[in-house]
């Protein structure tokens, strides 16, 4: 992960040969710098004072064993694995799109202004469903800007599509403050989308339906990215753009279609956790999804799949970690340590495989 | 480092001083090393990577004052050899004797100190640094590089060697022949009395290959030992003294300075190519080929073809090829030849002209479209361009046709299809290669080329460019490509063959044009007349 130009250079692993010993290598790199990150963040604890199987306790009890813990825990997975279907064809496509913040947040607050102001008018299902479209074509509409510049002039889109982000943060803020703010509560937020005319739960628990449409969303983006041709021609923009453009693909079309799919990904994120979880939108609210789902696709290798599983991973030490944070003591942010310490142990096994790898050759 | 730099430079100055007085008779390469002792001795080093012997006890003298160069096929263990010489990497067995003691080289750094300086293939200058700068590098962090004590010991060593460089020029801006020579002279500078050139004619013109030839022909007569690799036989014979060939990790044999003399130029040439590829070889190199009587009617026409471009545009360009034709361009690397491959095969805008195949206007198609109508571009950028590296072999087949059935259908890819096809163009066209599913990255420059022409040259091409087909390749795959080049012609493909290698647009084409700065100068039949004449067009001598 050092270099622009690397992140779409994936090749699948090849099928029959080694497929084992290739499979055990994946492991250990994904697996190793979760453990060595664990054991780290325990030692931040020790040094804090807080006994770390206490903290990690509570983690495992709130996060995944407590039936409440693990109905929040699935029901946070839902935007999370939308945001990283949409990372995951960006990134295989060689493209950072590090603009999922404001588009998730952009698309949010216009989907839960919308909300309430159809649901008097119309049957629940087309709120939904007009809710998610428009969730994610704000969300696409918020990456325009960058796609064309990269397409066209080649600007480097890590720098617009960052500050696209406070751009779509501060512009929600003020939507919300100025425009959408319900007259009815003292705290300046949107107004609230009754709990009826949400995403309906999964049969008798609290879990949204959000996490099916995280789940189909990033299992069918893992299909498109390997199995269809369009899959694959995003994927030799992203591990060659010459070649692409010696192969006679459209580099601009390519780009343009790969923000548009990933900023939709994002927005859709953002609808889905505010007519399945939040219902309204606080002023000031910005749970920075995006940027935390990064390390986690990363940690994926870009697999979809793998991305099912680190997405819930960190689902159930964020959940967790909010209430061990108060049980313990501990400042609610921990989590973010952990997942910080997880991004480093991340680099340093990158860079021992690559080292390994040299010293094979 | 000091104490070598200011030996190396008193003896520079000596030897400069004898040069300098009159035309002393040239000292034979054979009896240059009055010392009886090699520099470098490399006493029967082994070096294993997994599943492979890269060097097999292989044994390898260096004499003061000689050219001696490595020939030998991609992977007969050149590149491990000259790693070992320069630090890269450490033998396994065996040892390596500097001036008869013996020493081991674990570092680059190391290697300098010894007095080994490398030259790689591809340029290890910094190319936004100046000339000076660059020779600061890997000095004290902390103290200001002293730009002008630097400038006047360049001056002085290459006063010495007989070159040219304006030490304060970007090296950037200079061309690849003037950054080899910046690499040499701060080899120099550092106190090499060794210098290992690894492929540096690869990227160079011929004009910059012949420089660099004389250029090491000076060097050896200051007492330095040059050790040159080169996949290419007819510098091997110009510019070195003794010759050993290496075959499959394995020492084959040497040829001495004194018998290289006796053999002669056509005797040596039969007898390295034997050497290096076994008996049979050496009779194939030799077979000419019978030129065939194209048809009249042309299958590609170009007319009028312009290009706008930052460096080199392109104007006026006409050229008309029959089917089973080939027709060389000819011409100094960077003359515009890149630019119009590539507006033939649709990869750039036209500014103006036409260009019909089978007397269907094409120039408003892409790519794609040109390609289905059969016009294929082999391209010369095998990776930068013609493949992802890090894809398995069977999608790199299939790289400009992604999407078309039978390999997808309805958008999804067809596995077994794909994996057919791959197969049989990997048997077809001979590439050598663990799998199909092996990333084509990891396969020599030779197979890569092996796939690229299968992916051309396969289905219902009509008419195809080649660009600098044989380029980087060793002997043994540049006889199989040119043999395909002819195959494709004979089976009535009409043929554009962009080289800049002139005996290759000799050998092969029917008719050659000749390309400086950006048009066609003329065109001649290949006759017996036709090497001086192209020659005389590509030097500009007549209009």
């Amino acid at each position: 992960m050092s270099d622009t130009t690397q992140i779409g250079s994936d090749a699948l692993p090849a099928p029959r040969s080694g497929v084992w010993r290739d499979r055990a290598r994946l492991l250990a790199l994904a697996l190793g710098p979760v453990l060595g990150a664990v054991l780290l963040s325990g030692l931040v604890l020790l040094a804090l004072g807080v006994n770390p199987f206490a903290y990690y306790g509570y983690v495992v009890d709130r996060g995944l064993l407590n039936p409440y813990g693990l109905q929040a825990t699935l029901t946070r997975m839902g935007p999370l694995l939308l945001i990283a279907a949409g990372l995951i064809v960006a990134f295989r496509a060689g493209i950072w799109n590090l603009g999922g913040d404001g588009q998730f947040l952009l698309s949010a607050v216009i989907v839960a202004a919308l909300g309430p102001l159809l649901a008097p008018h119309m049957p629940v299902w087309l709120v939904l469903l007009i809710g998610l479209l428009v969730g994610a074509m704000v969300g696409a509409a918020w990456s325009v800007l960058p796609a064309l510049l990269k397409a066209y002039q080649g600007v480097n889109e890590i720098i617009t599509t960052l500050m696209m982000t406070f751009l779509g943060v501060s512009l929600a803020n003020v939507l919300v403050k100025l425009f959408f703010r319900d007259p009815a509560t003292t705290v300046p937020q949107t107004r609230t989308l009754i709990v009826a005319d949400r995403l309906p739960r999964l049969f008798d628990t609290t879990i949204s339906s959000g996490l099916i449409i995280g789940l189909v969303a990033i299992i069918v983006v893992h299909l498109v990215m390997t199995r269809t041709a369009f899959g694959l021609k995003l994927r030799i923009v992203g591990a060659n753009p010459r070649a692409a453009i010696h192969a006679g693909l459209s580099v601009p079309a390519l780009t343009v279609a790969t923000f548009a799919i990933s900023a939709a990904l994002a927005g859709l994120a953002g609808a889905v956790e505010i007519m399945g979880v939040q219902g309204n939108v606080r002023a000031d609210w910005n749970p920075a999804y995006s940027l935390t789902v990064v390390p986690l696709v990363f940690l994926a290798r870009f697999n979809g799949f793998a991305s099912i599983a680190f997405v819930f991973l960190f689902s159930v030490l964020s959940i967790g970690g909010e209430s061990a944070a108060r049980r313990t003591g501990v400042p609610n942010f921990f989590t973010l340590v952990v997942v910080a310490i997880l991004l480093i142990m991340l680099g340093i096994t990158e860079y021992l495989d690559q080292r390994r790898r040299a010293a094979g050759k | 480092m000091t104490q070598t730099l200011n030996a190396h430079a008193a003896t520079a100055n000596a030897n400069g001083k004898a040069l300098s007085h009159g035309p002393a008779p040239s000292p034979g390469p054979a009896s240059s090393h009055g010392a009886a002792r090699p520099i470098v001795t490399l006493d029967h080093v082994t070096k294993r990577f997994p599943g492979v012997v890269a060097n097999d006890r292989v044994s390898f003298d260096l004499w003061p004052g000689e050219v001696h160069v490595l020939l030998g096929e991609n992977g007969a263990g050149k590149s491990t050899l000259v790693g070992m010489l320069s630090g890269l990497q450490l033998p396994d067995e065996g040892g390596v004797l500097i001036d008869g003691h013996e020493v081991r080289i674990s570092s680059p750094a190391r290697a300098l100190e010894l007095g080994i300086g490398t030259v790689f293939q591809h340029s290890m200058l910094v190319p936004s640094l100046s000339v000076v700068d660059n020779m600061a590098l890997g000095g004290r962090w902390w103290s200001r590089p002293d730009r002008e004590g630097l400038a006047r010991r360049m001056a002085a060593v290459c006063a010495d060697i007989g070159v040219t460089i304006d030490p304060h020029a970007k090296v950037g801006a200079l061309s690849l022949g003037e950054q080899q020579q910046v690499e040499i002279v701060r080899a120099l500078m550092r106190g090499s009395r060794v210098l290992i050139l690894d492929e540096a004619t690869a990227m160079l013109t011929p004009k910059g290959a012949e420089d660099l030839g004389a250029l090491m022909g000076r060097l050896v007569k200051l007492g330095i030992a040059v050790v040159f690799i080169t996949h290419k036989l007819n510098e091997a014979l110009a510019f070195g003294h003794r010759i050993t060939v290496l075959r499959l990790g394995r020492r084959v044999d040497e040829i001495s300075p004194e018998r290289l003399a006796a053999l002669g130029p056509a005797a040596a040439t039969a007898e390295i190519i034997r050497l290096m590829f076994g008996a049979d070889a050496a009779a194939q190199a030799t077979a000419s080929h019978p030129r065939r009587a194209p048809s009249t009617q042309p299958l590609l026409q170009i007319e009028g073809l312009a290009v706008d471009d930052d460096s080199v545009p392109l104007a006026g360009i006409d050229l008309e090829v029959s089917p089973g034709e080939i027709v060389g361009i000819a011409g100094i690397d960077g003359n515009g030849q890149k630019q119009f491959a590539e507006a033939v095969a649709g990869q750039r805008r036209l500014a103006a002209g036409r260009i019909r195949l089978g007397g269907q206007p094409i120039e408003r198609l892409d790519v794609g479209g040109r390609r289905r109508l059969g016009l294929r571009y082999v391209t010369d950028d095998r990776l930068g361009e013609g493949t992802v590296g890090t894809f398995p072999i069977s999608l790199n087949l299939l790289l400009k046709q992604v999407g078309e059935a039978p390999f997808w259908r309805h958008g999804i890819d067809q596995p077994e299809t794909i994996a057919t096809h791959a197969r049989r163009m990997v048997s077809e066209f001979d590439v050598r290669t663990p799998g199909i599913e092996t990333a084509i990255g990891k396969l020599s420059g030779g197979n890569i080329q092996k796939a690229l022409l299968a992916r051309e040259l396969s289905g219902k091409a009509r008419a195809v460019i080649f660009a600098k087909p044989t380029y980087g390749l060793d002997v043994q795959n540049i006889r199989a490509t040119r043999q395909r080049i002819r195959e494709a012609a004979d089976a009535g493909l009409a043929v554009i063959l962009i080289s800049t290698d002139l005996e290759e647009v000799l050998e092969l084409s029917d008719r050659i044009a000749v390309m400086s700065r950006g048009q066609v100068v003329g065109m001649v039949g290949n006759d017996a007349a036709a090497r001086s004449r192209v020659g005389e067009l590509m030097s500009g001598a007549t209009p």
